[in-house]
């Protein structure tokens, strides 16, 4: 399968001994021909152009983006045209940014290493322009540049290269829309994703479901089990190359490990009765989850390696759907401890377990903030279902979506975005919605879908 | 689809034409999807001992309250019926599937569903069935028979069932 670097340097070798490497590279070719103008990399000391999204709502930002223009033959502009479609659906999607449609162009790029005519995208009010070339190398590889321009300040804030296999074309444009928005918002980005999820099929009561892996924009659907077994809460692992994910079997339903490069299939422990709820720690070691013991659940950790397992909870209630902290030292969950589902925050070691959750209604399906400040919820209360954030300590909770039937979030891996799916009658579907409650979009899927998970950042 | 127009008959029968109690409870069990092929019409010639006679005139099923895991009067008669039956025909092994309705999230209801199995499983064991003869699972709500969204559906599908596992013995 694909293998990426995502350097760290400006410069990256982009050896590789597997099939479809694709790297990134600071554009350092070519930079002379644009005297006056910045660089990539100069760092944010001289950027003038910055997207304030520390508030609730963000005037999206007037961006120009150019059909990449084919740097040979008419496959190359081909191509070009789908790379730029790509990044302004991404761009438009966030809800930060507004593409200016083509048609209201005054300038036709025709040499993207050549200084574009400011005053021509001054005019239609543009504040950002992209503009780039795709290109087919002799080896077969596509070489993709783009370029970033402040209009107003008249330069360039990013010049990059990449080169790739052909069929990795929409990833270079997720990587792309991911450096623009990171320029201009301060934030990382998030385009660069996948989604794992439960794709729904059939009747109701005779539901098939599989797990799937797709783009975080609906693209490239790949199933990875077939049906045959019922299949529920997949979860990524921090290196995005294996999910975590519970089974029903011909015995006991069990959680379970899938390598998704190999398909290797492995189950997680040998417990009596049911195990269910798998979520990994951070460090990608270790699974947490729900064993059955009774009637009641608690929550285990297990090393994936030494597979010594450990008690984390020990009550006669139902502790699950266990979440660690991004820093590995806490974990939050859902328990009827008191009663009614609430939402609890423990030591990673089990100490200390406290109620965080105080508000009307019932909470359940904690999920912690890739930035660590806040945990996503879903929220019963009149016959609704919310999904609702907290900050870690239970104040300030906000409610982003509510109706019925709403559950389920997960974070993108800038916590900026939260996906969840929704029962739209009939079924549910996928959707995301920002932190601040603002542009809920549906995320398009092939048949019904539950159970999303966001993959890390792809590396 | 069956399942819920007989439940909706079933339920105007008691309340309109204010049948027994013990009439209504009979109406209620035929709606299993499973026997309901050949439930209806041959509710007395199911063979003794047969897994038709226990679903249909013993009893397959118990019902829960919202969120709730106890067992009411009304399923501990059944309960107490299928330990009867149980024990007479002792040949069968059976599994408790406990399930749940769709009004709570996916990992609780597992759990939800597990402890109604457990609670069925307890009772039976306490009516002198041993307990190696039976296993528990719970589908959550992964398993409704009947499907909307209104109170009529969420109270069938927050159940217990109990399986034979080899019917055909």
């Amino acid at each position: 399968m694909t293998e990426l670097i995502r350097p760290t340097a400006p410069f990256v070798s982009a050896a590789s001994s597997l099939g479809t490497r694709l790297s990134r590279r600071t554009l350092l070719a070519g930079a002379g021909a644009l005297a006056g103008t910045g660089l990539a990399g100069v760092g944010p000391a001289n950027a003038v152009l910055r997207l304030d999204v520390t508030q609730g709502t963000v005037q999206p930002l007037p961006i120009a983006i150019t059909d990449f223009v084919g740097g040979g033959s008419a496959q190359d502009a081909e191509a070009g045209k789908g790379v730029t479609q790509i990044i302004s659906a991404d761009l438009r999607r966030s809800g930060l940014f507004a593409p200016i449609d083509p048609a209201a162009f005054v300038e036709k790029i025709t040499n993207p290493d050549a200084s574009p005519r400011f005053q021509d995208w001054r005019v239609i009010n543009s504040q950002a322009l992209v503009t780039g070339r795709m290109t087919r190398q002799p080896d077969g590889r596509v070489k993709a540049e783009f370029r970033l321009w402040d209009v107003f300040a008249g330069q360039q804030l990013i010049g990059q290269q990449y080169f790739t296999q052909p069929e990795n074309w929409r990833r270079v444009a997720h990587i792309i829309a991911d450096a623009i928005y990171e320029r201009l918002t301060g934030e990382k980005g998030y385009f660069d994703t996948r989604i794992v999820f439960v794709d729904e099929s059939g009747p109701k009561q005779k539901r098939v479901k599989r797990l799937a892996i797709m783009d975080q924009d609906g693209a490239n659907v790949t199933y990875l089990t077939r049906g045959d077994d019922l299949v529920l809460t997949p979860r990524f692992s921090p290196t995005s190359q294996e999910i975590t994910y519970m089974s029903y079997g011909r015995g006991d339903p069990r959680v379970y490990l899938l390598n998704i490069e190999t398909g290797q299939r492995e189950v997680v422990g040998n417990f009596p009765n049911m195990s269910f709820s798998p979520r990994f720690a951070p460090d990608g070691q270790k699974v947490i989850l729900s064993l059955q013991q009774g009637g009641d659940a608690n929550i285990f950790v297990m090393d994936l390696r030494s597979k010594a397992t450990t008690r984390l909870t020990d009550t006669a209630a139902i502790d699950t759907a266990p979440c660690y902290s991004p820093d590995g030292s806490q974990i939050t969950f859902q328990s009827d401890r008191g009663g009614t589902s609430q939402i609890y925050v423990m030591g990673a070691d089990g100490s200390n377990p406290h109620r965080i959750s105080f508000g009307n209604g019932t909470y359940s399906t904690p999920v912690w903030s890739p930035r660590g400040d806040v945990i996503a919820f879903t929220k019963q209360e009149g016959g609704k279902f919310g999904i609702g954030l907290m900050r870690t300590d239970g104040s300030g909770e906000r409610i982003l979506t509510e109706g019925f039937h709403n559950e389920g979030p997960t974070f993108a891996p800038n916590g900026r975005v939260i996906m969840f799916f929704r029962d739209v009658g009939g079924g549910s579907q996928l959707y995301t919605v920002d932190v601040t409650g603002y542009n809920e979009q549906r995320v398009p899927t092939p048949s019904y879908a539950s159970d999303p998970a966001w993959s890390p950042l792809r590396s | 689809m069956t399942s819920l127009l007989r439940m909706v008959g079933g339920s105007r029968t008691a309340v309109v034409v204010g049948l027994a109690l013990l009439a209504a409870a009979c109406a209620k069990n035929p709606m299993d999807g499973r026997a309901g092929a050949g439930g209806m019409g041959q509710l007395g010639s199911a063979p003794p001992g047969s897994q038709q006679e226990f679903v249909v005139s013993v009893g397959d099923r118990v019902f829960f309250t919202t969120d709730q895991t106890d067992l009411s009067p009304e399923a501990r008669a059944t309960l107490d019926k299928q330990a009867q039956w149980l024990g007479q025909y002792n040949r069968y092994t059976f599994t408790i599937e406990g399930h749940a309705d769709e009004r709570g999230t996916r990992e609780y209801n597992i759990a939800l569903g597990a402890r109604r199995a457990q609670n069925v499983k307890d009772y039976l064991v306490s009516r002198g069935i041993d307990a190696s003869r039976m296993r528990t699972i719970s589908y959550g709500k992964e398993r409704p028979v009947a499907v909307c969204d209104d109170i009529s559906c969420w109270s069938q599908n927050r159940r217990a069932v109990t399986v034979l596992n080899n019917p055909g013995s």
